[in-house]
């Protein structure tokens, strides 16, 4: 089952308040996104961490309902 | 919940050699295409590297998700330390992080000259 692009902006959104967040739907199917997150509450963390809060914040549907979401985090620069 | 024998299981495969790629498929045919790019990449880096094949057995498909709390495959190991998914390792591979952080962890990487 897919997923639209506002529905993952909206579950991301809740858990980073502050997130710039940028989504492509990449092939129009509602099943393979890549996603930008760029979020003061990465400071300090390692990358596997961002994408982990980032999947977390997903509440389990990456890897399953999500299929593929190519995704890149960031801290923004100071 | 993880059981313990496929935790062993798991925990041996990492341990068996320096970079561990548990995939869709094997390194001669992955049969995913982010399983295939981690794959390339590798193999470009002229890294070797040993292949886990989740699609063999269910158990170690779902047991590795929980074991790195990760929830996709592939994932790649050095020296029995998670280092990420395809997004991570593509994106380390174009900062040249990957080559450093195989270099700090003493692992050969014969780099392949670029094919004219």
């Amino acid at each position: 089952m897919a997923m639209q692009a506002h529905e993952i902006e909206d579950l991301i959104r809740l858990a980073f308040p502050d997130a710039k967040i940028s989504i492509e739907d990449l092939r129009g199917d509602g099943d393979h996104y890549s996603c930008m997150v760029e979020s003061a509450a990465f400071l300090g963390k390692t990358r596997v961490q961002q994408h982990q809060m980032v999947y977390n914040s997903l509440g389990g549907r990456m890897g399953g309902q999500l299929h593929a979401l190519a995704l890149q985090t960031r801290a923004p620069k100071s | 919940m993880l059981d313990q024998s496929t935790r062993d299981r798991i925990q041996s495969d990492i341990d068996a050699s320096d970079v561990v790629l548990f995939m869709k498929g094997t390194p001669v045919f992955p049969q995913c295409g982010f399983s295939a790019a981690v794959v390339g990449v590798l193999s470009h880096l002229g890294i070797k590297f040993k292949g886990v094949n989740v699609l063999d057995d269910d158990s170690i498909r779902e047991g590795i998700k929980q074991y790195s709390d990760w929830p996709t495959i592939p994932q790649l190991y050095v020296k029995g330390e998670f280092i990420g998914g395809c997004d991570i390792i593509r994106e380390m591979y174009e900062t040249g992080e990957l080559m450093e952080m195989l270099n700090t962890h003493g692992v050969d990487v014969n780099p392949q000259p670029v094919q004219s």
